[in-house]
């Protein structure tokens, strides 16, 4: 199998969506003749002209809400977001258009809409550039939202989610977009809400999304070598709908578990997953259950402390040898 | 320039009565107008009755008064022409065709409802009827009918959004991001202000800087724009139909500004409504200024119909809202599993998507 960056896995999924359905148009900033702020969307405006592919001016309530509007029409918009950071200015629409029209209206409406662009911290561009949203978005019923952590996990889940015909949040990484993993030629899709074991291991579950299944890997390969733990790592892939089979039987497995979020801790993802789990397997716990988040204080620009603040490896490790 | 005072909200009422749009006008057309707006009337009265015998929940905002601008601007929709409005919905609903039955139990939040229950007075919605809600946030809808006006002009249809809203929502920066795509994109698109004066207890004075108008704003984004008065309907629908010719032919918004007056409160919940204006300003306009009266009156004047045979249009609109009434209080509640329908479609369809990981929380 071919090695592709995950940007360019998402740029595929994009250029094969676009070719497979007139209704879908890209829309955001400099998506089109600038290529891309982060080039995810390079070449197609070239591939596909100004109808498909379009550069909005900064303005994200009101090109963000228009696609809503369209999406009602039968459009199939994706919205890129530069970053989900700039959601807030647009979150009006998004959560009570995309998110509550459908119910409000009786399920006379649905909004086929894809919103997406990166989503994360770890870049030293203050706390206004990195935010980690999936949470609020799981929180609104209605609303969709998955948070791929590889290049073969983004080119499925966005192709699902283009397809999908309920509003769809994809959170994307810039951290990752340059990384490179085997994606497959064939076409595949990943379904939303189903969770991927990354790793195999039978001490504890490393349950996380995101650029934190990455950082989960890293720890459990240390933990293995180093200390003979053999750690499970869950990719939730998907927040809302939540693959909560896949995390019970995990924990069944295993007895103990390490939840591993970039989100802040209050009210995180892994809020919800703790929850879950000590409600659903309670007694299969040898352990309270573990979370390593995000420090909790606005995201930090200083590149030396705010690689402390997002989840690390020697955190992840040393919750881990905690409940051992 | 446009005013807010009556004197010179008076124009001579022939002008718009000869536009191509009006003289073409059956009189079976005109008595229709003059059914569509005074249906609005008695269902609201209506409903505001129930309201205030608490058999409603939420806040109920009433759109008496201002009639004239929805009935006038619906009159002229064709197949591909769209309708979204804010929060004072009723009137825009009924005149699109929605039933007062489905719209009454809306209120009471009952099962045969409209939105099932699920909307409320501000969120009623039609498709079927391009009707688009309804919708609860000041100027939230802005962006969504431009998006309808895209959809349309992507598909490659000759048609347009007709995007209503109160002078309350010309200050958020939606209504403005929306003004700017429009023109750049130039997409079909009309908004129309439909300025009561308030927006909840704030006069326009106090909320709104303007040069002249509030329409006029759309010249800095390059925007034809008009005023209208709202209590003449020929005006409304002369104004409207130049409004969507635009938008038809030559694929340009509009903003229009629909000088009108609502009877009531901001909501029938607004304590305050007699004391941010005064009761003789309420009642100069409902004598001199209702849209439905001057309307019963020009059709009287041109012999389209008599006083007598529009109070029988009055009666059945009465009856037809007390009929909706006993509709909706012998109609079921909604069942309580229906409380996580409606909210994806994939689930309500039970699709693959639908029934793959868990989408509800809880118990």
């Amino acid at each position: 199998m071919p090695l592709i960056t995950y940007r360019k896995a998402l740029n595929d999924a994009l250029a094969e969506e676009i070719s497979r359905d007139e209704n879908v148009v890209i829309i955001g900033e400099e998506v089109a003749q600038y290529n891309g702020a982060y080039k995810v969307t390079e070449g197609l405006w070239q591939r596909f002209g100004d109808k498909r592919v379009v550069d909005a001016p900064i303005s994200e309530a009101g090109f963000i809400g228009m696609g809503i509007g369209a999406s009602m029409l039968g459009i199939r918009p994706v919205m890129e977001l530069m970053f989900w950071s700039f959601a807030y200015v647009a979150w009006d629409q998004i959560i009570d258009n995309a998110g509550q029209v459908r119910y409000m209206s009786g399920g006379l409406i649905n909004c086929p809409i894809v919103i997406r662009g990166p989503a994360n911290g770890g870049t030293s561009v203050g706390a206004t550039h990195s935010h980690t949203p999936e949470n609020f978005i799981a929180n609104t019923p209605g609303l969709k939202v998955v948070c791929p952590a590889t290049a073969y996990d983004a080119k499925g889940l966005m192709k699902s989610a283009i397809r999908d015909n309920d509003p769809v949040c994809v959170m994307e990484n810039t951290l990752l977009y340059g990384e490179s993993w085997e994606v497959p030629e064939e076409e595949y899709l990943i379904p939303l809400g189903v969770a991927d074991i990354k790793r195999k291991g039978t001490d504890v579950s490393l349950i996380a999304h995101g650029r934190a299944v990455i950082t989960a890997l890293k720890a459990a390969e240390i933990l293995a070598a180093e200390h003979d733990i053999h750690a499970e790592v869950l990719d939730l892939r998907s927040i809302r709908p939540l693959d909560e089979e896949a995390i019970l039987n995990s924990v069944r497995k295993t007895h103990r578990a390490v939840l591993v979020d970039e989100n802040k801790p209050f009210c995180g993802v892994s809020a919800q997953i703790a929850a879950t789990i000590q409600e659903k397997a309670f007694d299969d716990l040898d352990a309270p259950v573990q979370r390593v988040c995000a420090l909790d204080a606005p995201a930090i620009y200083s590149p030396a402390l705010e690689n402390l603040q997002l989840p690390t490896v020697s955190r992840i490790i040393e919750k881990v040898l905690q409940i051992r | 320039m446009p005013s807010v005072t009556d004197d010179e909200i008076a124009v001579d009422p022939a002008d718009y009565a000869r536009a191509e749009i009006n003289a073409s006008l059956k009189p079976k057309q005109k008595i229709g107008f003059f059914r569509e707006m005074i249906r609005i009337r008695r269902f609201e009265q209506t409903s505001l009755k129930y309201y205030n015998q608490g058999m409603m929940g939420g806040f109920l905002h009433l759109y008496i008064g201002q009639e004239a601008v929805a009935v006038g601007t619906v009159s002229l929709l064709g197949k591909n022409d769209h309708v979204i409005t804010a929060y004072r919905d009723h009137g825009h609903a009924l005149a699109v065709g929605m039933g007062m039955n489905e719209c009454m139990a809306e209120l009471f939040g009952k099962a045969t409802g409209c939105s099932r229950g699920k909307g409320g007075s501000m969120h009623f919605f039609a498709p079927d009827k391009n009707y688009w809600g309804g919708h609860g946030i000041v100027g939230g809808q802005t962006p969504l009918g431009l998006g309808l006006a895209y959809g349309l002009k992507y598909k490659g249809l000759k048609g347009c959004a007709l995007c209503f809203m109160g002078d309350g929502a010309v200050n958020q920066g939606a209504y403005h991001e929306s003004l700017n795509l429009a023109a750049l994109w130039k997409l079909p698109v009309v908004y129309i202000i439909e300025n009561n004066k308030y927006s909840m207890g704030t006069t326009l004075e106090r909320s709104s800087a303007m040069r002249n108008c509030l329409a006029e704003r759309a010249d800095g984004y390059g925007i034809v724009w008009d005023i209208a008065n709202g209590e003449d309907l020929y005006e409304v629908r002369a104004k409207t139909a130049s409004a969507m010719r635009r938008a038809h032919d030559q694929s340009l918004p509009t903003v229009l500004e629909v000088d009108t007056y609502r009877y009531y409160g901001h909501s029938v919940a607004d304590a305050n409504t007699k004391k941010y204006r005064s009761p003789e300003e309420i009642e100069r306009h409902k004598n001199h200024h209702d849209p439905i009266r001057l309307w019963k009156k020009r059709l009287i004047d041109e012999c389209v119909f008599t006083e007598a045979e529009a109070d029988a249009i009055d009666e059945a609109a009465k009856e037809e809202a007390d009929t909706a009434a006993q509709f909706a209080i012998d109609s079921d509640t909604p069942a309580p599993e229906t409380i996580f329908e409606d909210v994806y479609w994939e689930v309500d369809n039970k699709t693959d998507a639908g029934s793959t990981g868990k989408h509800f929380f809880g118990d």
